[in-house]
């Protein structure tokens, strides 16, 4: 077996899974803050459209701009997974091509299009197109984001659990396009990353309005920005909780040796404890350094404290590596915990306090991007929960790989990665750049308007635009 | 696979994919063009260029997202076999496409002693694209043949997409733009135009040269006579483009639009030669379309949905392109 071509074709594997996973942990970074982001901005324009309170249009204005930015590399790093299929998967599309293939095809056709058309409406067009128009452009946009969530979700969720269809030959062919759409994991994941976005996003325009606080911004926008994505934090995170629970039972139901990883359960036993903290050892397939609840893990799964729970070593050759997910696992969760902790007391400060201290607010800004942690490790879990397989029980992910030499491979992932990382930078940098100069720029006005309330007194909003050389 | 031989569904597939492939072609092509032609010395021209195609180029680029999503969708195998062969010019087009990508929004959010910098990324991810699918196209021309001949093809074929490409952009420019860049664009497009032509004219007889089957399809039998029409039409447009490209700017801009419908008619006229040439292959000479397709019921699938779709995709194409009609102006968020 050890013969050259086997070699070859096992590295070519690794290095494949590592491009893809490196391609789709970088796009799904900017999606997941659009989707909400998206209804967040619509949330503020629709604000000012009923008050005519000109902070909301500043909010409005600060944050479309960031949304245009997130949304450029969105849009890149999406073409370049459109890709990915063809060149990296081809035994992919070639068994499951006609499941997989419309729903990607429905995704284009209904949403990018929606997406990119109104996209240039709702960014360029405000003086363009009456104020109608163009909050029509931005439900449009907001309504494709979503809509591409629910497709590639979709996708996604019937290449966890498959249903709808029978193998002919070989080749998957489809029963029922409903029960392929709405496959049973698929409502699940669906709500839950809609609420991941929801709370990226959130936790992004709290951290950034937060900074531009702290930098002594006292403009009235800030403090709007501010109460409002902690309180839909605050209100979004319990929901995410709850929904992840059912999302756990649910996998239980359909992929049980996920759950035994993500549990790091490794004999079929009653009464499981849950592992608060542990370091799971395949080689001896034991753990060590166990921190336990009794029975809480079987009362979770089962509702039942002497429930059952399947181990891994009932799955032998059959189960994803067991650390990645247990750990991916518990980062997820332990996230979820801190944005609890946090909004709540944050809420309580805003709702009875009427202020933020110091020490929250520099909080918030250490939270920014928790969103992002939360989500990576939850799709993580998700992805390395389902291997060996790349559509459970149907296709394992080694016999889909390329046959293309090693040596492209390394060269097409060392320039992702190079790309990746400096674009990952710049656009860390360049969220931070724009509050800096948000906090400078109408500092003259702040002092003209007493920034707070004098809402009579019109802040020229032209000093937004997009080529303020004025500001650095 | 099952399917009859000359069943339907398969041809109307091919034709949409040809046709996004085609959109794509000419939508993208004059922005990625825009960006080959930035001024290295000349900040405000390059502000003005990259306006022009602010609120487009987003759109432009998921015709290839399509194009590419109904190669996959329809024709599973050919995507592999393709996209494998073409890995690495593939891979090199993507990070142009990323690059050019996140410049356009990078270039006036980092801080302005940046901003030179996003514009020559910006320029050379356009370069970037438009070698790699000049190249690509080219590959898949001589069939992804390895010989030095035919990756020496592939190389001109780059060279001449990206003059191709400039073309466009530069007759873009002188629809949307006045003044001194329109005249500057008028002289860009008269020279891109001639190198253009010429790397017609060599596609043209390689393709020809490469495979029986093609000399035999124009030159094999009545068939003959059409080249004559065609010839006629390409040398017409290259030469009254010519002559209008000289005049610019026309008073009151008459016809400032003529450039860019010409460069869109010559990439019609292209683009029908060689499906012409490779029909009914879909990976020349390896694979036809109608070995290619996916099953039946997938393909009804997304005729349906497509058939629902597309004409609103068309609608508000036009609906947009009308917002922004017109001479360039800066855009303000
Ligand atoms: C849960 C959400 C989600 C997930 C899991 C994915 N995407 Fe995505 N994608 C989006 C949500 C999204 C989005 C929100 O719709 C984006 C982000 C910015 C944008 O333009 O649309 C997008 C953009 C985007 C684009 C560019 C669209 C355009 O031109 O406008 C492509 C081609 C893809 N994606 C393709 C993929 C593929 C092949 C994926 C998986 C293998 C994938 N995406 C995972
Ligand atoms: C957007 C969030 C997603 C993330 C962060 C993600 C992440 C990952 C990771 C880390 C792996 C590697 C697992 C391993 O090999 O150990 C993987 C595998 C894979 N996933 Fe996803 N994925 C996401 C969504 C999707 C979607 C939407 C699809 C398909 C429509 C998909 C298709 C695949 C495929 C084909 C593989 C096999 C390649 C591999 O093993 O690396 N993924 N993904
Ligand atoms: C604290 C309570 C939470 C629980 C109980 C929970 C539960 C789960 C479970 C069981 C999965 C894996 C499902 C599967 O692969 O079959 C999952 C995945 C995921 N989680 Fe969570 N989660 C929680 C919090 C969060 C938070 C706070 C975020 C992000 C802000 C998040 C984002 C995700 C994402 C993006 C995925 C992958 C996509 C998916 O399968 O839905 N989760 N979660």
């Amino acid at each position: 077996m050890l013969d050259a071509a086997a070699i070859a074709n096992d590295t070519s594997f690794m290095l494949s899974r590592i491009q893809f996973a490196a391609n789709i942990s970088f796009h799904i970074l900017f999606p997941t803050i659009n989707i909400a982001l998206c209804w967040i901005l619509l949330f503020f324009k629709v604000r000012y459209n009923q008050t005519q309170d000109e902070s909301w249009l500043r909010v409005y204005r600060f944050w479309v701009r960031i949304f245009a930015l997130t949304f450029a590399i969105g849009v890149v790093s999406g073409i370049t997974m459109s890709f990915q299929f063809g060149t990296n998967w081809p035994g992919y599309m070639e068994t499951v091509g006609n499941i997989a293939g419309p729903l990607l095809g429905y995704e284009v056709m209904t949403a990018f299009f929606l997406e990119a058309s109104f996209l240039s409406i709702m960014l360029f067009g405000m003086d363009r197109v009456s104020n109608r128009v163009h909050t029509m452009a931005t439900v449009l946009v907001s309504f494709g984001t979503t809509l591409s969530a629910f497709w590639i979700l979709s996708l996604d969720s019937w290449m966890q659990t498959p249903a709808g269809f029978e193998m002919i030959d070989g080749v998957a062919h489809v029963t029922s396009w409903l029960e392929v759409i709405f496959n049973p994991s698929m409502p699940y994941r669906l709500m839950h990353m809609l609420l991941a976005s929801g709370l990226t996003s959130a936790f992004l325009i709290a951290g950034i309005s937060a900074y531009r606080l702290i930098k002594g911004d006292n403009k009235k926008s800030v403090k709007q920005a501010l109460n409002f994505s902690v309180t839909l934090a605050a209100v979004l995170i319990p929901i995410q909780i709850f929904v992840g629970d059912l999302h756990g039972l649910n996998t239980f139901k359909h992929q049980p040796a996920k759950v035994a990883a993500m549990e790091g359960v490794w004999q079929t036993d009653t009464g499981i404890p849950l592992l608060l903290f542990a370091i799971p050892n395949q080689e001896k397939r034991e753990n060590s350094f166990e921190v336990r609840v009794p029975n809480l893990a079987s009362i979770i799964l089962t509702h039942d404290s002497k429930g059952e729970i399947k181990g891994l070593n009932d799955f032998i050759d059959a189960h994803p590596p067991v650390a990645p997910v247990f750990f991916s696992f518990r980062i997820m969760i332990g996230v979820g915990v801190l944005m609890l902790m946090f909004s709540w007391l944050a809420t309580y400060h805003f709702v009875i306090k009427k202020r933020y201290p110091t020490w929250l607010l520099k909080t918030a800004i250490a939270m920014t991007f928790s969103g992002w942690l939360a989500t990576l490790a939850g799709w993580y879990v998700t992805e390395i929960g389902r291997q060996p397989y790349l559509v459970t029980g149907i296709l394992r992910t080694k016999d889909a790989v390329t046959t293309t030499a090693p040596e492209n491979i390394v060269m097409s992932l060392t320039l992702y990665l190079l790309i990746y990382g400096f674009l990952l930078i710049a656009y860390i940098r360049t969220l931070f750049v724009m509050a800096n100069r948000a906090v400078i720029l109408e500092q003259p006005n702040a002092s003209i308007t007493g920034a707070e309330n004098a809402p009579e007194v019109k802040i020229p909003l032209t000093t937004f635009s997009n080529e303020n050389k004025g500001a650095q | 696979m099952m399917d009859a031989p000359l069943d339907w569904l398969p041809m109307v597939f091919v034709g949409l994919m040809g046709l996004s492939f085609l959109v794509y072609a000419i939508l993208d092509g004059y922005d990625l063009g825009v960006g080959v032609l930035l001024p290295l010395d000349n900040p405000s021209q390059r502000d003005s260029m990259i306006y022009s195609i602010g609120p487009f180029w987003d759109a432009n680029e998921t015709w290839l997202v399509m194009a590419i999503g109904l190669l996959l969708v329809a024709f599973p195998k050919a995507h592999s076999i393709i996209f494998q062969a073409l890995y690495l010019p593939t891979a090199l087009m993507l990070a142009g496409l990323i690059l050019r990508g996140v410049s356009f929004d990078f270039r006036t959010k980092a801080p302005s002693t940046e901003k030179q910098k996003w514009d020559f990324a910006f320029k050379f991810g356009s370069l970037l694209a438009t070698m790699s699918q000049g190249y690509m196209l080219g590959r898949y021309i001589t069939s992804f043949d390895d010989s030095w001949l035919s990756v020496g093809f592939a190389s001109l074929s780059a060279v001449c997409v990206t003059a191709g490409y400039c073309f466009i952009g530069a007759a873009w420019l002188v629809m949307k733009t006045e003044g001194e860049l329109q005249r500057k664009a008028a002289k860009w497009a008269k020279i891109t135009n001639i190198l253009m032509a010429i790397g017609i004219i060599v596609v043209c007889f390689t393709n020809l040269l490469i495979d029986q089957q093609i000399m035999d399809k124009w030159l094999g039998g009545i068939q003959v006579l059409i080249i004559v029409p065609i010839t006629f039409l390409f040398g017409f447009t290259f030469v009254t483009v010519h002559i209008y490209l000289g005049k610019v700017p026309m008073e009151n801009d008459v016809g400032c639009w003529y450039p860019f419908l010409a460069a869109i008619l010559l990439f019609i006229l292209c683009f029908c030669g060689l499906a012409y040439s490779f029909y009914p292959y879909i990976v020349p000479f390896k694979l036809t379309i109608f070995d290619a397709a996916s099953a039946r019921e997938s393909l009804w699938f997304i005729f349906v949905g497509a058939a629902v779709v597309l004409p609103m995709i068309v609608g508000y194409t036009i609906f947009s392109y009308k917002v922004f009609w017109g001479k360039t102006t800066k855009l303000n968020y």
